[in-house]
């Protein structure tokens, strides 16, 4: 930076508006649209409006046994003036209200609407008795507890969900049922495939950027093209090119066919280990780079003292070379496993159903089922593990020495 | 030959090249010359075949598969394997004739160059701001700037698809390139601050002895000096723009296709050729790029 800390006030003033447009428009195309997104993990709206009342009288409910006559004389009000609002104006509210709690209660999409169809019948007596005549489930705590966790504004039942945890009737924390608990498994197959792709990035790319930087100069410019090409290829035409590759009728089964070294085409497609293949294809240049940068840098002097000193080239490697070129290693490997963590394309074509990875649900919730709550909790997972990643590299590594990788 | 985009390390590789009699710089032979790292090796022989045989197998690892598959887009016939039945133009020729590939090669291009106008001129200026003035809260902006480099680019997607909505942005070119300026941003940044750091700041002060206004030193003593930076900056946003499809999947109309977002609709679908020739595009597209990169950031 050309000016010290003391800058006069004018000069801070001068930066402030050469950064303050990139920032601003950063600010309005990123951070608040991100910030917004994410907020929806907690934001709860749907239950509130429809069922206000209901909520009140089981505000003071403790959650061991179903509720008292006021909470169903409660839902009945309610659920009227819903059915009400829903066929004056439009707007499906109990819908919206039936999915968002279904989510949490399989069986509510068809019980909350039928139970307004029901009620809106008038009745003699109870409402308890009622209601409970239109469906025995209502005479349990599940479905109130799912009415209360709804109730908002915030709730933490995405969050909790996307780690297979949920709450009971009563607040405390279970383990989702095991045909719900989905999202551990997945979040470990992400952060598992990230590490495996890391790791072979590293063993692969390491000899390789330890070549470019002792090759002699003639060869480096032929063995750094070699690793630049890839890297400034779309990353969709190097997906498309494995596809094609290693599809039933593709390049590697056909000559695989032709040399008839198989007697039928291979699955080579849609499994887990197309899909590393092509992530350690695709990353490989950006774990290259910063180490031959840092290999590069080093003063090869410190290892030449060591072996004259006595120390084996082996030895040497460990204990110099090695250690001077970690700010490479560790910028390489941060690089390729924050990556890894987010990949969404490559995934999507070559995997199959059970190969996908955090960004394929975020999509998933987003496009398919529209549920912009589950897909923000699996963003904040992403955000969170990115976030943990890069707090471990500042601790071990610091970002002022990635700038000297 | 300089080395390519990844991202942190720019500064830093340019950095170092700034001070020529720096002690060990890296290509050419240093003064007092210390034997070459590959010399310093020499006896072990073996070790270093075996170095090369490795590092030739990942390289070839690396080049084999896209080259491998580029020719079948010249294929007479619809097969995605060898031996080509013949060679022929034809997919390329529906490349050219479809409804959708030629205009989703132009909103490629269009949306990239666009994005890569706004991320170069707001990513110029503010690179400048934080290069010349230090301010409080510097380190906070800085971690904001670069943060669309480390966000998934799925999350982007998502939220712009439900921040542009109410706006009228999605399906709009203009939403588009917005949500590609912004993934682009960060690569001008850094590019342009790592040009700076070459740059003396002294002659910023002797252009004001001179009468110079800020405005003016900036213009003219200024940007010529770190324009290649610029341009570099410029192309990695533009490379950004050009291989993106998770923004374009989510906020993109059928209006706006990219041709990345059109082959990942292609290659969900079922593969035909035509995708191959649109590969061949891209690459080429993808050349000319490194071209462009390599050529400036050649030392002058």
């Amino acid at each position: 930076m050309a000016q010290g800390t003391n800058a006069p006030l004018k000069a801070r003033l001068a930066a402030a508006a050469l950064v303050a447009p990139l920032l601003l428009f950063l600010l309005g195309v990123f951070v608040l649209p991100i910030g917004a997104f994410l907020f929806r993990a907690v934001q709860e709206g749907e239950v509130a409006p429809v069922l206000p009342r209901t909520l009140a009288a089981l505000s003071a409910w403790d959650g061991t046994a179903p509720p008292g006559e006021p909470a169903f004389a409660a839902l009945v009000e309610d659920l009227r003036e819903a059915r009400a609002r829903d066929q004056q104006a439009g707007g499906g509210g109990i819908a919206r209200a039936a999915a968002r709690l279904n989510a949490d209660l399989p069986g509510f999409r068809s019980l909350l609407p039928m139970t307004a169809r029901r009620v809106a019948q008038p009745f003699e007596g109870e409402a308890r008795a009622a209601v409970l005549a239109i469906s025995e489930e209502w005479g349990g705590i599940a479905p109130w507890g799912a009415i209360r966790r709804a109730g908002g504004p915030v709730s933490d039942f995405n969050l909790l969900a996307v780690l297979d945890l949920k709450r009971d009737a009563t607040g405390s924390l279970a383990t989702a049922p095991p045909d719900e608990a989905i999202f551990r498994a997945i979040l470990w197959r992400t952060l598992w495939m990230g590490l495996l792709a890391t790791l072979i990035c590293l063993g692969v790319g390491y000899p390789l950027a330890w070549l470019i930087a002792t090759a002699p100069p003639r060869a480096v410019p032929w063995l750094m093209a070699g690793v630049l090409l890839p890297f400034w290829t779309s990353l969709i035409v190097r997906t498309a090119a494995w596809m094609v590759l290693l599809q039933r009728e593709g390049v590697v089964n056909a000559a695989l066919g032709a040399l008839q070294l198989t007697s039928g085409p291979l699955p080579l497609l849609f499994n887990r280990g197309a899909v590393l293949l092509a992530m350690v294809h695709i990353l490989l240049p950006f774990m290259v780079l910063p180490i031959y940068a840092s290999l590069k840098s080093l003063d090869w002097r410190l290892p030449r003292a060591a072996v004259s000193l006595g120390a084996a080239p082996a030895l040497a490697f460990w204990r110099v070379t090695l250690p001077l070129s970690l700010p490479g290693v560790g910028a390489g490997c941060l690089l390729v496993f924050i990556q890894a963590l987010g990949f969404y394309v490559t995934p999507a074509l070559l995997g199959g159903a059970n190969d996908q990875m955090l960004p394929y649900f975020v999509a998933f919730y987003a496009s398919r089922t529209v549920n912009w709550g589950m897909a923000a909790a699996l963003s904040c997972l992403i955000l969170a593990a990115v976030a943990v990643i890069l707090a471990v590299y500042g601790r071990l590594v610091g970002f002022s020495r990635m700038r000297a990788a | 030959m300089s080395a390519g985009p990844a991202t942190p390390r720019i500064p830093a590789r340019i950095a170092g090249r700034e001070a020529p009699a720096a002690p060990v710089p890296p290509a050419a032979p240093p003064p007092a010359p210390p034997p070459t790292p590959a010399r310093m090796r020499a006896p072990l022989k073996p070790g270093r075949i075996l170095l090369w045989a490795f590092g030739v197998l990942a390289i070839l690892f690396l080049l084999a598969p896209v080259l491998a598959v580029l020719p079948l887009s010249f294929s007479a016939g619809s097969f995605l394997h060898y031996p080509l039945p013949g060679l022929s133009l034809r997919w390329y020729a529906d490349f050219w004739s479809s409804d959708f590939w030629l205009p989703a090669l132009w909103n490629s291009l269009r949306v990239g160059a666009a994005a890569a106008l706004l991320a170069g001129v707001l990513g110029t200026l503010a690179a400048f701001g934080l290069w010349r003035w230090r301010f409080p809260g510097q380190a906070v902006v800085m971690a904001v700037l670069l943060a669309p480099m480390v966000v998934p680019a799925i999350i982007v997607a998502v939220a712009l698809l439900l921040a542009f909505g109410p706006l009228g942005l999605t399906s709009s070119f203009t939403g588009l390139i917005l949500g590609h300026a912004a993934l682009g941003a960060p690569f001008v940044v850094v590019t342009v601050l790592a040009a700076l750091q070459q740059f003396d700041a002294t002659q910023l002060r002797a252009a004001a002895a001179c009468g110079a206004s800020p405005v003016r030193a900036f213009w003219r003593v200024c940007l010529p000096q770190i324009a290649p930076g610029v341009a570099a900056g410029a192309v990695f946003a533009f490379a950004t723009s050009l291989d993106e499809v998770a923004v374009a999947l989510f906020i993109a109309g059928p209006a706006q296709r990219t041709l990345p977002r059109q082959m990942f609709s292609g290659l969900n679908d079922s593969i035909s050729l035509t995708i191959m020739a649109a590969a061949m595009v891209l690459v080429l597209i993808s050349g000319l790029m490194l071209l462009a990169v390599t050529l400036l950031r050649r030392p002058r």
